[in-house]
């Protein structure tokens, strides 16, 4: 077993919002009295239902409630659990589901309130994304430069499924906002299901739900590439969180070889996408979708080209992995080390400094 | 890329392969649509003189996205007597199928009535064109085998259809689009896998189509270029959807064909459906094997568009981990993206993997030769 060394960071965790009650006191009196008047429920995504197997770690699992809803549990399972010395809170709420940008902005708003009051103050260990309404990105902005003061958000979180593809040009005030700021953009699996989530239509069950969230990266990450993200904002790091990663060599050379032959299509694409995601694209290492055997993943690992893709993640409390066995043995102790500490301090801007205080 | 610099006007083996091919992806296409009328109802012709032949799309005529070039096809294939690129079996022969030492060509036709709105007239239009094949191309040139086409939105009809070819020699496969109206694992698909069982033929699954759902779960892209790159993400979630949904499970002698959506990506999609597969099989009991083994034992891909990785070395190991005994040759002729059997490959091959790759693996899957 590959042990974690110190100064780990683990980019992906998931405390959860114990119930809409939580968030109530965060809220202003016209949206309580709206979500009390209303009876508007929980917002929980069929993404995770509550019970499937993926959703926690069966020792993570409690007997009433949801996982990873208090911070005493949270500190036990996965910080102290792994001997992380920062851990990422990307919280995982049904707010991006919402068609009203209106009531989006304001359940965000209360989010990240009590995410900073409830999380942040109290654990020094603890960073987390803000969580914006992404159906507007007016809204969205608006909520990034609200936070952006306190260093302890790192990022801004997304849902890679979405109503619209997220290269599209209405989304570029999020992104230059968030490089403004230094804010890495993290996109996580899920979607607001506005849309199909597949390709192809509605699938029959959550296993493919789960399944396609990797073809869902590949296409958001064809959009970013292809609608000149990467060039209008350069220093921007996008990060894919919970994406698998084994998929990303063959999306690139399927993805390199349409560029050379359809370039003049997008003539603002001046490198190749595989030089673009070595310099602005980075990947969660959980869940690693990869062969059984460790030759066939060190194989996969050249395919990649780059030691500088992967940061650690546990994806805690959904259930990857046993144990304490987030890193797979085949990994390099010169590559674990750059996923574990190196690379996460190189992607988040603000991690870098504040690492120094906590130490 | 889309013009052949190769002088043809002598016909000679296909190049450094010195082998004989097999392209499991050829494109034939109309003159006009005058071509299928023939076989069609009067009623039909006069339908569509008024009506079109409207699908899950806005444009009266043409595709979603404006291709790179006419047609999406190669500049030099349009035949010398006029018509469109793929439209003339002479100039295929002399361009293409001769010079290239084609052994066995497998016809695809689209925009052939598949994806029409209208169920019966989908239908019509498949019938004259399984009836155009045999007329125009297979009878004529003995290397060339069609393609049973049907309206798969009514299964039972183009399950009707299928019947109707069983044991036709004019026919190696039955072909499908991934992009439907829904999944093509989903049960309303299933009388089409039961008579493809029956008639003994494979099912190819050619990307493209017209199912209404966007190419991405976030919505419509911009551009033709990510609508290329996206029938790798239609291609993967067809292929899940036949696993997961049991299609492998409950047709036990399936074959599937994915043709044209890339196939580098098959390892990375069995090892993320195995791993899934793992953690929720209490959802999909149909299962009665992980994944992979339904994968290994019922799918295969052409290779057209060749992936390009750069060292070229790399796609040895994707080709390991598939098995070498999947992946067909394929040409996509006459369309822009053309592989040439003589450069699509520039890989040191074990002399047996590279004919397996060119002629041997087509011949096993269709039983043919």
């Amino acid at each position: 077993m590959t042990r974690l060394l110190p100064g780990t960071i683990d980019c992906d965790i998931h405390p959860s919002v114990p119930d809409l009650g939580a968030l109530l006191p965060y809220m202003d009196d016209h949206w309580r009295d709206m979500v009390i008047t209303r009876g508007v429920e929980e917002l929980h995504s069929i993404a995770y239902p509550l019970n499937s197997p993926l959703t926690c770690r069966p020792d993570w699992r409690k007997p009433a409630g949801r996982p990873a809803a208090d911070l005493a549990t949270v500190r036990r399972e996965a910080l102290d659990g792994f001997g992380t010395s920062i851990a990422i809170a990307n919280c995982l709420y049904g707010i991006q589901l919402f068609f009203s940008e209106d009531m989006a902005a304001a359940f965000a708003r209360a989010l990240n309130a009590w995410m900073a009051a409830e999380w942040l103050d109290r654990e020094p260990r603890l960073r987390a994304a803000i969580v914006v309404p992404s159906q507007s990105a007016e809204l969205a902005v608006a909520e990034i430069e609200r936070w952006a003061h306190d260093k302890r958000f790192v990022s801004v979180l997304l849902l890679v499924g979405g109503s619209r593809p997220l290269g599209k040009r209405e989304n570029w005030p999020i992104y230059a906002a968030a490089e403004r700021h230094g804010l890495a953009v993290s996109i996580h699996a899920g979607s607001n299901y506005h849309n199909p989530p597949t390709p192809v239509g509605w699938s029959s069950t959550h296993t493919e739900d789960y399944v396609n969230q990797a073809q869902s990266f590949q296409s958001a990450l064809t959009s970013l590439i292809c609608e000149g993200v990467f060039n209008k904002f350069p220093d921007l790091k996008v990060v894919l969180l919970e994406s698998g990663f084994t998929w990303l060599p063959a999306h690139l050379w399927r993805l390199t070889k349409f560029w050379r032959g359809l370039r003049m299509e997008i003539p603002w694409v001046d490198r190749a996408p595989a030089d673009i995601v070595r310099s602005n694209v980075r990947l969660s290492l959980q869940p690693v979708d990869g062969p059984p055997d460790a030759a066939s993943l060190n194989r996969l690992f050249e395919h990649l080209q780059s030691d500088e893709l992967l940061l650690f993640s546990t994806d805690y409390p959904h259930w990857q992995f046993d144990g304490t066995e987030a890193m797979p043995d085949a990994i390099s102790p010169a590559l674990a080390r750059r996923i574990m500490v190196d690379n996460p301090r190189a992607t988040y801007a603000r991690l870098g400094a504040l690492q120094e205080e906590v130490a | 890329m889309n013009v052949q610099l190769r002088e043809t006007a002598a016909i000679q083996p296909a190049g450094a392969s010195r082998l004989t091919v097999a392209d499991c992806d050829i494109h034939p296409a109309t003159r006009s649509e005058k071509d299928l009328h023939p076989w069609l109802e009067r009623r039909w012709i006069e339908h569509i003189a008024q009506f079109g032949k409207p699908g899950r799309l806005g444009w009266a005529t043409g595709p979603a996205y404006p291709k790179g070039q006419p047609n999406a096809s190669r500049r030099d294939a349009l035949p010398p007597e006029g018509g469109r690129q793929g439209s003339s079996l002479s100039f295929m022969q002399f361009q293409h199928l001769d010079p290239n030492n084609v052994e066995l060509g497998i016809l695809n036709p689209l925009g052939a009535g598949q994806g029409v709105q209208n169920p019966e007239l989908s239908a019509a239009l498949c019938h004259a064109t399984n009836e155009w094949q045999i007329a125009e191309w297979t009878s004529k040139d003995r290397r060339l085998k069609g393609s049973v086409m049907g309206n798969y939105e009514d299964a039972p009809s183009a399950a009707a259809e299928i019947r109707r070819y069983a044991g036709n020699p004019h026919f190696a496969q039955v072909l499908l689009l991934t992009r439907t109206a829904e999944p093509l694992g989903a049960r309303k698909y299933w009388p089409i896998y039961e008579a493809a069982c029956e008639a003994g033929l494979p099912v190819a699954i050619h990307a493209f189509g017209y199912g209404g759902s966007p190419i991405t779960t976030a919505g419509w892209p911009s551009y033709y270029i990510e609508e290329m790159v996206g029938h790798a993400q239609t291609s993967e979630a067809v292929v899940t959807s036949l696993v997961v949904e049991g299609v492998f499970a409950r047709f036990s002698t399936l074959k599937v064909i994915m043709v044209e959506g890339g196939f580098a990506w098959a390892p990375s999609l069995a090892w993320r459906l195995d791993k899934v597969w793992r953690r929720l099989k209490a959802e999909t009991p149909q299962l009665t094997r992980a994944p992979s083994e339904y994968i290994r034992d019922h799918v295969w891909w052409t290779s057209q568009p060749m992936e390009e990785p750069e060292p070229r070395a790399h796609l040895l190991d994707t080709m390991g981990w598939m098995g070498w005994d999947k992946l067909l040759f394929a040409t996509d002729y006459p369309h822009w993206d053309f592989d040439d059997p003589a450069t699509c490959l520039p890989l040191k091959l074990d002399e047996a993997d590279r004919r397996r790759f060119f002629l041997g693996n087509a011949r096993a899957v269709y039983g043919l030769g």
